[in-house]
């Protein structure tokens, strides 16, 4: 029995044929009690303060307002860093993706049926994820230099980790039937999972490297921060040396690119759906 | 008909699967020149033998050091600034999402919301960190700010893809049962989302525990600018302590946050 039940015993309710049913005690009140003192405790330590917000808020439209209008004589030199960005986030979504295919079969417990290497793998892929983009961009950055080339190893290890995951959780819902059926007939583990399991994950697998595509070129324009090149690059510059008009303009070039990834990648998700 | 003729008739693609592959080709060319190799004082290999060893052996006197300054307090408060966060984002996307879906409110007025969303997504993190330092100083209370306004862009989406998955037959039985508008609310349309919203929630938590790093790079208080500045001056032990930390509580808080979200996916 639940130690919550045992401390609030559950209702009991007489039927009208003499019946007796329980009714369990809800745990709305415990919810509420956790989130409560967790919000308090939060609220002491980060020093939140509504007053501020309300006294001081209108600082935050301060730099907006320093950014309208946008200065437009700068498009031109958005370019380049712009590109990089896609390039950066295009070469490593690819390669994470295809890096990510065969940890996610290793990592499926219906393909391979060693428990010690599932749990081996499935540890390093969520350490991998744990590791923050910024870490990974920043360490890869000391290695390579600064440049394109560290920002796109830090998406390829974000994206080899986020689409492994999801790939071995796809897989392990696939159906099974077919690929019984056809090592029963001969083919290698090999072949079989290549005719039986595979036209079954692909589309959701490649509509989740689209998606992750997606967030990538959004994530991408934060890594020029550390120096891993692209838009963060130019965007952490003129904010910098203050010059908000030309951030409005990056800022506004960002949004339409990404507007136009997330559609056509829209677009496709939903024809491969 | 035996099976090699329905095999013979099967639909025929090439040509479009080849075009998608001379694409994907054509894109990844052109992609191919972020690959530069730039010139670093150092040898490559060197620096990330150092910087592995480094990380494998963590400073375990700033991991279990239980002043302001370890990792331990650290920890607590980016779990405080990311649960703040999150709870704050969440009362700011509500509103928005129920106005940006198209089965709550007239079509144009739904776009305009969503075009909103879109907008407030694109903008960066550091971009909002030092918009909102302005308001409240450097400290974590701007980190909290920063990271409720990232969480909107995510959960709005997601709510709104909820709220019009709505199933508005219940509502109408409801009211061939006899319900008030406010019965209904509570027992047609609440129980509906309560799961869903609470299960992205908790997600979007997780995602903001993780993220929590780059609030340090503006001085927006959490684990991330001890990380970086340990990161940009070398010293690869306290690093790892940190990445340790963070690790092994993402990794914890995640299997928590799975669990819940499972209980909410199959009913309480």
């Amino acid at each position: 029995m639940n130690p919550y039940d045992k401390l609030f015993p559950p209702k009991r309710i007489t039927l009208s044929n003499g019946k007796t049913v329980e009714e369990k005690r809800s745990r709305t009140p415990l919810v509420l009690l956790i989130l409560l003192i967790a919000s308090i405790v939060s609220v002491r330590i980060t020093g939140f303060n509504f007053s501020t917000i309300i006294n001081r808020g209108n600082q935050f439209f301060v730099i907006f307002r320093k950014m309208a209008p946008p200065d437009t004589s700068y498009l031109p030199k958005i370019w380049q860093p712009l590109f990089d960005t896609i390039k950066m986030s295009l070469l490593g979504s690819f390669i994470g993706s295809l890096l990510a295919i065969p940890f996610a079969v290793i990592a499926s417990s219906n393909i391979v049926r060693n428990r010690f290497v599932i749990a081996v793998v499935r540890l390093f892929l969520s350490i991998v994820r744990t590791l923050p983009t910024l870490v990974t961009a920043l360490i890869a950055t000391y290695i390579f230099g600064l440049g394109t080339l560290a920002g796109t190893t830090a998406i390829t290890v974000f994206t080899f980790s986020y689409v492994g995951k999801i790939l071995y959780e796809e897989i392990e819902t696939a159906d099974m039937g077919p690929y019984e059926a056809m090592e029963a007939m001969g083919f290698g583990k090999v072949n079989a999972f290549r005719y039986a399991v595979a036209p079954q994950i692909l589309p959701s697998y490649l509509s989740n490297c689209l998606f992750c595509f997606e967030g990538n070129v959004r994530y991408a324009a934060i890594l020029g921060y550390v120096g891993a090149g692209g838009l963060g690059l130019i965007l952490n510059e003129k904010i910098g040396w203050r010059e908000y008009d030309k951030v409005g303009m990056i800022l506004i070039m960002l949004f339409f690119t990404v507007l136009i990834i997330e559609s056509l990648s829209h677009y496709l998700r939903s024809k491969l759906t | 008909m035996t099976v090699q003729e329905q095999f013979e008739r099967r639909p025929r693609a090439w040509l479009y699967q080849m075009l998608i592959i001379l694409i994907v080709m054509a894109a990844l060319v052109w992609s191919s020149s972020a690959i530069q190799i730039n010139e670093t004082e150092s040898d490559g290999a060197t620096v990330a033998l150092r910087i592995i060893n480094g990380i494998f052996h963590p400073d375990a006197k700033l991991l279990f050091d239980l002043s302001r300054q370890g990792v331990l307090y650290l920890l607590l408060e980016t779990i405080c600034i990311a649960f703040l966060g999150t709870v704050v984002g969440a009362i700011l996307s509500i509103p928005l999402s129920f106005l940006s879906a198209t089965n709550i409110v007239p079509r144009p007025i739904a776009l305009i919301g969503r075009f909103l969303i879109m907008a407030i997504r694109t903008v960066p993190v550091f971009v909002y960190g030092l918009m909102l330092i302005m308001v409240t100083g450097p400290g974590p209370f701007a980190g909290l700010l920063t990271m409720s306004l990232c969480s909107i862009g995510m959960l709005s989406k997601m709510f709104i893809e909820t709220i019009e998955d709505l199933d508005k037959r219940i509502l109408e039985s409801l009211a061939a049962a006899g319900c008030t508008t406010f019965q209904k609310i509570r027992y047609g349309i609440l129980p509906q989302l309560f799961p869903s919203f609470a299960s992205t929630i908790i997600y979007r938590f997780d995602m903001n525990l993780r993220d929590a790093t780059v609030l340090g790079l503006v001085g927006a208080g959490g684990i991330g600018a001890p990380l970086i500045f340990a990161m940009s001056s070398y010293r690869w032990n306290e690093v790892g302590a940190i990445l340790t930390g963070l690790v092994i509580l993402v990794l914890i808080v995640e299997f928590f946050s799975n669990r819940i979200r499972n209980k909410l996916a199959r009913g309480l």
